[in-house]
């Protein structure tokens, strides 16, 4: 497994990655960390003509916390993020989640950016950035516009990104004061692509649940506060009306099981730390 | 910045374990690759080529990470070590050496990449337990040891580094 042919280029700039987008006619290809891109060019899911390497783009290295809004920029790795001083009080649901993205080694290259780019379905930051309402910022030559999660991704590896655009900044809405969160999932080992991941946030009005891995892209809900005894319902009608995958790694059966189980489970997990 | 054309070789320039290191690599060539195949460094292995097997891991400017993800190209003016750099001259490093102590290895094919991972943990953790030695090892496919002596050998480690008293070898 090696990567086919491709042109190669080291961006110095923004607009410089807007016009080689531009110029390429959805031929080109980003690469931050490389932690998705290269792999899937090892097995050649993708033939770019041109990789843009971003990695080196000064001025993109930041997280920054202003007006209730975390914005993180292109270039910052996960690992980065992960060790964070203001994620536990700030973003505490990927405080959660981002021991789960991958592993150390991955985490140490792979950007928030890159994997929201990505749009893999089982992927917990997508998941994350959906359960949140965060949106992404998208550059191109022709300008920038601004995308909520769920207009984003659209559906398996599948993004609202034109071709000639990139994201260059991701914004996760702080911590509510006194809201709960949880995060778990289940994978054959700690760090696979998720079976079923699930995020939750509840505050005192409602429950918002959102799940990966069991579709296209991440499935989010929101319930009023519901009595325990109504929860496992609630969940098991969820599970259905999803119509989970059934793939190589998992039935359809087991999908819906984990949203009961594990869904419970961090549904209960969230409610302990409703403050 | 230019583009680099596909098909035409770039030189590249990096420190490899301390020392300078030059060669050519098309841009589609892996980091892996260029170490084995351009260097001769054989000691990092290539095992799924797609980032799960964890035993092509080496440490880019002290960061644990995978070269079968990483082109050559971008590691032009980094630092680079391998489990080629571990070892002194005619001594093993204390963390190989306590991988030989607990027969931490059997087969040896995923060992390189397990202790560059182990060594940034050994480096960088101030509180290094089972649970976050179990943590990196997660990024690492071994099929012999059943990792337990994994840890008990990364323990051993942290343990020596935190009272300064070597253990012997006998």
């Amino acid at each position: 497994m090696k990567p086919p042919v491709f042109d190669y280029a080291f961006a110095d700039h923004l607009d410089e990655v807007a016009e080689f987008l531009a110029d390429e006619g959805g031929e080109a290809r980003v690469l931050a960390g490389g932690q998705s891109l290269i792999a899937m060019l090892n097995m050649r899911l993708v033939q770019p003509t041109l990789v843009v390497d971003i990695s080196r783009l000064p001025d993109h290295d930041f997280i920054t916390l202003k007006e209730g809004v975390v914005e993180i920029g292109c270039t910052v790795t996960q690992s980065a993020l992960q060790f964070w001083p203001g994620l536990a009080e700030s973003l505490p649901l990927l405080k959660r989640a981002l021991p789960w993205v991958g592993h150390r080694q991955t985490r140490n290259k792979g950007t928030v950016c890159g994997s929201i780019a990505h749009a893999d379905p089982s992927a917990e930051l997508p998941l994350c950035l959906a359960a949140l309402n965060g949106k992404a910022v998208l550059y191109s030559s022709r300008g920038e516009r601004v995308l909520a999660a769920h207009e984003l991704q659209v559906g398996t590896l599948e993004t609202a990104c034109a071709p000639d655009e990139m994201i260059r900044a991701l914004r996760f809405p702080t911590a509510e004061t006194g809201a709960g969160y949880g995060f778990g999932e289940v994978a054959y080992r700690h760090g696979d692509f998720a079976i079923v991941a699930v995020a939750v946030v509840a505050t005192s009005e409602c429950l918002r649940i959102a799940l990966g891995g069991v579709g296209e892209k991440p499935e989010v809900c929101e319930w009023p506060l519901l009595e325990d005894k109504f929860l496992d319902d609630a969940l098991n009608d969820l599970a259905w009306k999803l119509g989970t995958n059934e793939d190589q790694h998992a039935t359809a059966y087991y999908r819906r099981s984990l949203i009961r189980s594990l869904g419970r489970r961090v549904v209960g997990e969230a409610l302990a730390c409703l403050g | 910045m230019p583009r680099l054309n596909a098909g035409q070789r770039h030189t590249i320039q990096f420190e490899l374990n301390g020392k300078s290191v030059s060669g050519e690599t098309e841009p589609r060539l892996l980091l892996s690759d260029f170490l084995r195949g351009v260097l001769g460094s054989t000691g990092s292995h290539v095992g799924c080529e797609h980032g799960v097997c964890g035993a092509c891991t080496v440490r880019v400017n002290g960061c644990a990470v995978r070269s079968c993800l990483t082109l050559a190209i971008q590691i032009n003016g980094e630092k680079v070590e391998t489990v080629e750099g571990l070892a002194g001259n005619d001594t093993l490093s204390p963390l190989q050496r306590a991988f030989r102590r607990h027969h931490a290895l059997q087969c040896g094919f995923c060992t390189p990449g397990i202790l560059m991972s182990l060594s940034e943990l050994l480096d960088t953790g101030t509180d290094v337990n089972e649970k976050n030695i179990r943590e990196f090892l997660s990024g690492h496919l071994c099929r012999c040891t059943g990792y337990g002596n994994i840890v008990r050998a990364a323990l051993e480690v942290f343990a020596e580094n935190r009272s300064g008293r070597a253990v012997s070898d006998d």
